[in-house]
């Protein structure tokens, strides 16, 4: 209740400074009549289809942080594990899909298929011969037991490929773009707007609306109770981390026509994603979805407003949110 | 005042005991670089390879000298990049340091080399500043600056029609100062600046920013960045459809390796400025066979892994002529700045009084798939840039060591 009112605030507060910093930065009176006699007012119109420009592209990037966070929410949730590996999984996600283009002649949507398997697989292996041993341990030790190995992987990456990255193209049926009337929509980026929010929807629906998800969350509340209804526990929870993992897989190969294919690009939007888990609230699969393509939006509309800040916004958000709402938006005070 | 008068004692001591030590042959340098960061193809292990190369080559070993490498990461924090230069002065005895790209560091870390009285040999960052109001007497800044690439990429774009720009300007101290000079370049030859935008270092996503570079009509969009950055940027470019709606981009500062990341396909006909490209004569050829043997990414060398060779290879040379390590770093710089400079990679040059090395530049174009022959055949010369008027004019040299 008192957050709200606090937020209604800040809201005023924020609309009376913005409508001050507008009347003094506007442009004299004099060049406002200028503009306003010139038959194509070319000020306005091209400010708000900017604007919807911004709030597209926004969204786009929002369903990378959505998938990843979608990924990390998961595996907390599931099996209690900070998995710092994540970025890593997702770089790995995009050299996969390189390599199965290059070395075995498997195009993009080959990759699509395959690589969230591959990484899963690998993740398997991972959580196998390593993570499980930690699993009755306190969080830190997944902590940093997946920070090592996310630098370990990147190192060896970067040993081998270089920081600048490999090319990987668009497929070609997806080139070429859409004109949207207030901006360009290239379709690679329609597409992973789609995908990316049928897989989330898909997720969500399976873990929290069906029998198999009723059961993985039950294992996660009491493991010996479910176990004795003769639910092989221990293996659940491995292919839970293989699918977390396998998100991130996929979210790498959605990247890798966009950026260039390198070993840094997990690393920059980790953090960032786990500035969405928080916020979302930890292991919240509704949380991480919602407030990633949420978070995705305000970062497009702060590089539209003031670029400059647009790798803090993130968060300053997440403070915000986190003075008010401890457990974050959608997570449950424990 | 007392203090500083036997401080002044002390120093004049150490200057004679160093004299004393005539035939101290013992040499350390230090490479300080971006290791793993957006720029680590750049500079990063390359550059100690060259470093190292450049050691080998010198035959010094032979005649008694002791030279030995240290290197460290800066990852492109100038605070880092202080604290690693002020431990190699004051703690592992290092004499001179090399590369340093990335100019926010580059900056800090003249500042090091000019208290600490050590060799600074800069062959990585790009700010002009560093000849002009930072200038030092330690100093000499080897490779390129954003007055060159302002000249050689902005003056060409302009000349050729591009005279409505936007740029995208990675938002640190490199940045800014090739927008600075790219912007004067381009009002000098009748040019305008609609906008700019300025980025945080090493972001992923750039379509935000060219959406409003897009909108912003201009016929030339400026990338003022360099590295990963510029790369995205460029493939981000071609995706959203901006070169085929008519606007061009110039890249102010692209590395072959930056080219060989992006593709030909998509960088074809970009044009761009550099001191040096691997395949422009046989002793470039050479250089670039031992240098990609060495590599394990078997990456050709950069400008900036070839500055580190020339200037390695130069102050070793300077060195040997005065016979014996003063452990002075303002006296080898100035005693480097009379010599004239000479390699394989540059050619034959000169160091300015500001610490400027003078030397040709040149303007390449990306070549199209069909024109490649290897992989690393990527671009081609298409104009040279005379020595005399790819770098400042000294009379224009901001440098307060040039007021007499």
């Amino acid at each position: 209740m008192w957050g709200k009112r606090l937020n209604f605030r800040v809201w005023i507060r924020g609309a009376a400074l913005t409508r001050r910093f507008l009347a003094e930065t506007t442009p004299s009176l004099a060049l406002r009549e200028r503009a306003a006699h010139q038959p194509s007012l070319p000020m306005f119109a091209i400010n708000t289809s900017a604007l919807f420009g911004q709030l597209l592209v926004g969204l786009i990037n929002g369903s990378f942080y959505a998938l990843l966070s979608l990924g990390l929410a998961v595996i907390f949730g599931l099996l209690n594990i900070i998995n710092f590996a994540h970025g890593a999984l997702f770089m790995m996600g995009a050299f996969c899909a390189y390599f199965l283009l290059n070395l075995a002649g498997v195009g993009y949507w080959g990759a699509l298929v395959l690589t969230p398997v591959i990484v899963g697989a690998f993740g398997i292996f991972l959580e196998r011969t390593m993570l499980h041993r930690l699993a009755n341990l306190d969080h830190l030790y997944g902590l940093l037991l997946t920070f090592g190995l996310a630098l370990i992987i990147q190192g060896l990456f970067q040993n081998y490929f270089g920081s600048s990255g490999l090319p990987y193209a668009i497929p070609p049926e997806l080139t070429g773009a859409q004109n949207l009337g207030f901006m360009f929509l290239p379709n690679y980026r329609a597409w992973v707007v789609v995908l990316s929010a049928i897989v989330c929807f898909a997720t969500w629906f399976a873990i929290e609306k069906t029998s198999l998800g009723a059961l993985l969350r039950a294992a996660t509340e009491n493991p010996a109770l479910v176990r004795a209804f003769g639910v092989n526990v221990p293996r659940m929870i491995t292919l839970a981390y293989g699918f977390g993992v396998g998100l991130a897989g996929l979210a790498g190969v959605l990247a890798a026509p966009i950026n260039q294919v390198r070993p840094l690009m997990g690393a920059d939007l980790i953090i960032v994603v786990f500035a969405v888990v928080v916020i979302g609230g930890m292991g919240s699969i509704l949380g991480s979805i919602v407030t990633g393509f949420a978070l995705g939006v305000i970062e497009g509309l702060t590089k539209y407003i003031y670029p400059e800040a647009s790798n803090t916004v993130v968060f300053v958000v997440m403070a915000l949110v986190l003075m008010v709402k401890p457990a974050g938006l959608f997570g449950r005070a424990s | 005042m007392k203090i500083s008068v036997s401080m002044l004692a002390l120093t004049a001591a150490l200057g004679f005991a160093t004299a004393a030590f005539a035939d101290d042959k013992n040499v350390k340098l230090g490479v300080l670089t971006d290791m793993a960061g957006l720029y680590a193809d750049v500079g990063g292990a390359g550059s100690i390879v060259a470093a190292q190369m450049a050691v080998d080559d010198s035959g010094l070993a032979a005649k008694g000298w002791k030279i030995d490498i240290v290197s460290a990461d800066h990852q492109n924090k100038p605070d880092v990049g202080v604290n690693i230069s002020r431990q190699w002065a004051d703690q592992d005895k290092v004499d001179g340091i090399f590369d340093v790209l990335t100019s926010s560091v580059a900056l800090a870390v003249a500042g090091v080399a000019k208290d600490k009285n050590l060799v600074y040999m800069n062959s990585g960052a790009a700010a002009s500043d560093l000849t002009n109001s930072a200038c030092t007497p330690n100093t000499v800044h080897w490779t390129y600056d954003t007055y060159l690439l302002a000249n050689g990429t902005g003056k060409a774009v302009v000349k050729s029609g591009g005279d409505t720009w936007f740029f995208l300007t990675a938002d640190y101290a490199f940045g800014q100062a090739l927008e600075r000079d790219t912007t004067a370049v381009i009002t000098a030859n009748g040019g305008k600046v609609l906008g700019s935008v300025r980025h945080p270092l090493s972001s992923s996503d750039f379509s935000s920013y060219l959406l409003q570079a897009q909108a912003s009509k201009a016929k030339i969009i400026g990338l003022a960045n360099a590295g990963g950055d510029t790369a995205n940027s460029i493939k981000q470019a071609s995706e959203f459809g901006i070169t085929a709606g008519g606007q061009k981009l110039a890249a102010l500062l692209l590395f072959i390796t930056d080219v060989h990341s992006v593709g030909l396909k998509i960088a074809q006909g970009l044009q761009f400025t550099t001191t040096f490209y691997w395949d422009q004569n046989d002793g470039t050829r050479a250089f670039a066979k031992r240098f990609a043997e060495k590599m394990k990414n078997h990456q050709m060398p950069t400008m900036v892994q070839a500055g580190v060779y020339a200037s390695v290879n130069h102050y070793l040379k300077t060195l040997a002529a005065m016979g014996a390590n003063p452990h002075d770093g303002a006296k080898v710089v100035s005693k480097m700045k009379e010599t004239p400079t000479e390699d394989a990679l540059f050619g034959k040059g000169s160091i300015q009084a500001n610490g400027r090395v003078i030397h040709p530049g040149y303007l390449f174009q990306v070549k199209t798939p069909e024109e490649s022959k290897g992989e690393w055949d990527l671009v081609k010369q298409i104009a040279t840039i005379p020595a005399d008027e790819a770098f400042t004019p000294i009379a224009q040299s901001t440098c307060a060591l040039l007021k007499k």
